[in-house]
């Protein structure tokens, strides 16, 4: 599903990422830990499209597709979906007409005709009972004045609208109380088939208790320092990252 | 080029030589008015950039011109009522047509005004309701304090007249369609005096349409009293051509405990000036001011506003945002009075600029000028490009950027449109707006915007 070969990226000059391989079948979920400043985030962006960071160097394939010449909208529409570390508030622009728009964008791209405004209405309602989002929040500008927690919930509600083939979540359980992890998590659980892979982004073993993962990668420095099964994940949680960083000679 | 001398001799040979087609059918009251105002003028002159309130705006290619001048109505040939019908079914309005800055002479009877209310040319009410024209007419836009208000007093024949008596609400708004329909490029001069009784409600909506392509240059002046306890919104629609010289002064004043919103809104236009002043003048008024312009190409618009406060317990929130591409320029001046025993005082301004372009520029200068010392003001401006991160955001969930840029900019523009208080009017600006922020041309029925280019 995803083939990511020596990526290489830079960011005015400075190198972030240093040769990654990553290989993501479908129906996988993985999790890529490591320590602040890794390049966690600046990974999942550059997957998104973001053209703030330079591939100065290798691929990445997404269902057989050369992914780094696409628009963010068309790795959109391709199936991509990034959960953004931060969700930015853009105060004006509704979540009901974001949502629309974006649905519709989707459905365009597979050939099928716009969602009647009922029907909208009606998927509108189904994903927020999933992920028990509040209309409240629904109703207002996208992510305007939501708590941590809420902007978090809001990344789920997003992707349960657009089903993507890939979601890529990016710290989505950072700032969430417990009840709210498992929200999420169920979520996420709950969309999931087996056909679509997840790559989860987390500093914390207790996500991965509810959303289990197939393997667990560790970032560090630029690089993809070690791969294993999510015994690896409780191995961090107890060691930290010290060990890591000695191996890797820092 | 002609230099500003010459533009001035003309309107004094103009003066001289058009006074008795000027001065005939005119009232004494505008008469007077008009000899002193010409004295006036011959000491200002149209303002030139010398002058710190114009110092963002040229007016001498505006005004270098040989313009066509009516000075007395001209019969229009066609039944104006038929060639202009406002394309919004659900803006149920009690409409008034003006064209050239007169009065239509066959604009249908407004059967719905209620009872009191008058609606006609200036050039009539000063002779039929002189009492109260009187009262009014000429008591807040001053000649001797800006050149085109000298100008425009000097030379002005008609206009709209509005009169609200006291305790009369006007539940339907008013709208006022001026429309500029020539043969020949025309400098038209418009004077229009609107008065709000005590108690009274009313809500005008001014729609500027030119109907054909020649050059235009409009100097209007309109004059507004608001009294206690009154309630007015104002709304202006400039939608004209790129040839067009909107050149818009409004004096406002306002009595204690009233309540005014006026919402300006600069679509289309090749040079707009407005010049928008209000006078707190009882305690506890409230005023609104907004304003937006979206403008793109060569065109340019100057907002210059003053809000003086000259009663203690009032409050102002001014909110002007603008939109800017291509070469188009912008300015806008906030000028804040807070006079001595102005106590009391809340007045807040802002004015926020996208600029989606490296050639489009704006000048915004907030200028407060107080003194009293318990007052509350508040300023800010901003000039930015779109917000990167919140783009990304959008077309990260398959919106393309195309479409992604204008949700960004009506959501920018959507926060004066917001402040609309006529729901179908908001709803047709919202559509204008959206199709203007497209890049394309929001067209009114028969408007004759798109100008060979
Ligand atoms: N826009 C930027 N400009 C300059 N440097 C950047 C930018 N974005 C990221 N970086 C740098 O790139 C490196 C990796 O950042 P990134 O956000 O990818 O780390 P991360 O692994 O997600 O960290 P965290 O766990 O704190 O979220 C950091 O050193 C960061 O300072
Ligand atoms: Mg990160």
């Amino acid at each position: 599903m995803l083939s990511i070969k020596n990526l290489h990226v830079s960011i005015d000059g400075k190198e972030i990422l240093k040769g990654i391989n990553l290989e993501v079948k479908p129906g996988e979920v993985h999790a890529i830990m490591g320590p602040n400043g890794a390049g966690k985030s600046t990974l999942a962006s550059v997957l998104a499209g973001r053209d703030l960071y330079e591939v100065t160097e290798g691929e990445i394939v997404f269902q057989g597709k050369d992914v780094l010449d696409m628009a963010p909208e068309d790795r959109a529409k391709e199936g991509i979906f990034l959960g953004f570390q931060y969700p930015i508030e853009i105060p004006g622009v509704s979540t009901v007409n974001f949502m629309k728009t974006a649905v519709n964008e989707h459905r365009k791209h597979k050939g099928l005709a716009p969602l009647t405004a009922s029907d909208f209405l009606k998927l509108m309602r189904d994903k927020k009972n999933l992920v028990e989002i509040d209309s409240k929040l629904t109703n207002r500008s996208v992510n305007e004045g939501f708590s941590g927690g809420e902007k978090k919930k809001n990344e789920i509600f997003q992707m349960a609208m657009l089903e993507p083939k890939l979601a890529v979540l990016d710290e989505t359980d950072s700032g969430l109380d417990i009840d709210a992890l498992r929200v999420v998590a169920n979520g996420v659980n709950k969309l999931k088939t087996a056909e679509n892979s997840t790559i989860v982004i987390t500093h914390y073993q207790r996500l991965l208790d509810y959303i289990v993962p197939d393997v667990v990668h560790v970032l560090f420095d630029g690089r993809i320092v070690k791969t294993a099964g999510k015994e690896l994940a409780l191995e961090l949680e107890e060691k930290g990252y010290d060990w890591i960083k000695e191996e890797n000679g820092k | 080029m002609a230099n500003i001398d010459t533009i001035n001799k003309d309107f004094a040979n103009l003066f001289e030589q058009g006074k008795e087609l000027l001065t005939n059918g005119s009232s004494n009251c505008m008469n007077k008015a008009r000899e002193k105002a010409f004295v006036q003028f011959q000491k200002l002159g149209v303002p030139t950039r010398a002058n710190e309130n114009y110092k963002y705006t040229n007016l001498i290619p505006a005004f270098d011109h040989p313009y066509n001048v009516n000075l007395r109505y001209m019969e229009v040939d066609v039944d104006l009522n038929d060639i202009f019908q406002c394309d919004v079914p659900e803006l149920d309005t009690n409409m008034v047509l003006l064209t050239n800055g007169w009065y239509y002479g066959n604009n249908k009877t407004l059967t719905e005004l209620p009872k009191g209310v008058i609606v006609c040319g200036v050039q009539e009410a000063a002779k039929k309701y002189p009492a109260i024209f009187e009262a009014h007419y000429g008591k807040y836009a001053k000649p001797a304090d800006d050149g085109l208000v000298a100008l425009n007093t000097a030379l002005a024949k008609d206009g709209l007249f509005i009169y609200v008596p006291k305790g009369v609400v006007v539940e339907k708004p008013i709208q006022v369609v001026n429309l500029l329909r020539s043969d020949r490029d025309l400098l038209a001069t418009q004077r229009n005096l609107f008065v709000i009784e005590e108690n009274a409600q009313a809500k005008i909506i001014v729609c500027d349409h030119t109907l054909t392509h020649h050059k235009y240059l409009s100097n209007a002046v309109t004059e507004i009293n608001v009294a206690t306890n009154a309630v007015f919104d104002l709304y202006t629609l400039q939608n004209q051509h790129l040839n067009s010289v909107i050149l818009n002064s409004t004096f406002i004043r306002q009595e204690k405990n009233s309540n005014v919103l006026t919402n300006t809104i600069s679509l289309y236009g090749g040079t707009i000036r407005n010049n928008h002043h209000v006078l707190l003048d009882g305690e506890h008024c409230e005023n609104h001011t907004f304003g937006m312009y979206l403008m793109d190409k060569d065109q340019h618009v100057d907002n210059f506003t003053s809000i003086d406060h000259a009663k203690p317990n009032c409050l102002s929130n001014e909110h002007f945002k603008g939109v800017m591409d291509g070469k188009a320029t912008a300015a806008f001046a906030g000028r804040i009075y807070v006079r001595p025993d102005a106590q009391k005082t809340l007045a807040y301004q802002s004015n926020n600029n996208l600029l989606l372009s490296d050639d489009a520029q704006i000048n915004t200068k907030p200028q407060l000028i107080i003194d009293a010392d318990d007052v509350k003001c508040s300023h800010g401006a901003t000039v930015g490009q779109m917000d990167e991160d919140a783009l990304f955001y959008l077309r990260a969930r398959g919106i393309d950027e195309k479409e992604a840029r204008q949700m960004l900019m009506f959501a920018f523009a959507h926060e004066i449109i917001e402040k609309i208080r006529v729901e179908p009017l908001k709803d047709r600006i919202d559509a204008l707006v959206d199709t203007r922020l497209r890049g394309e041309i929001s067209k009114c029925n028969t408007c004759a915007i798109a100008c060979k280019n």
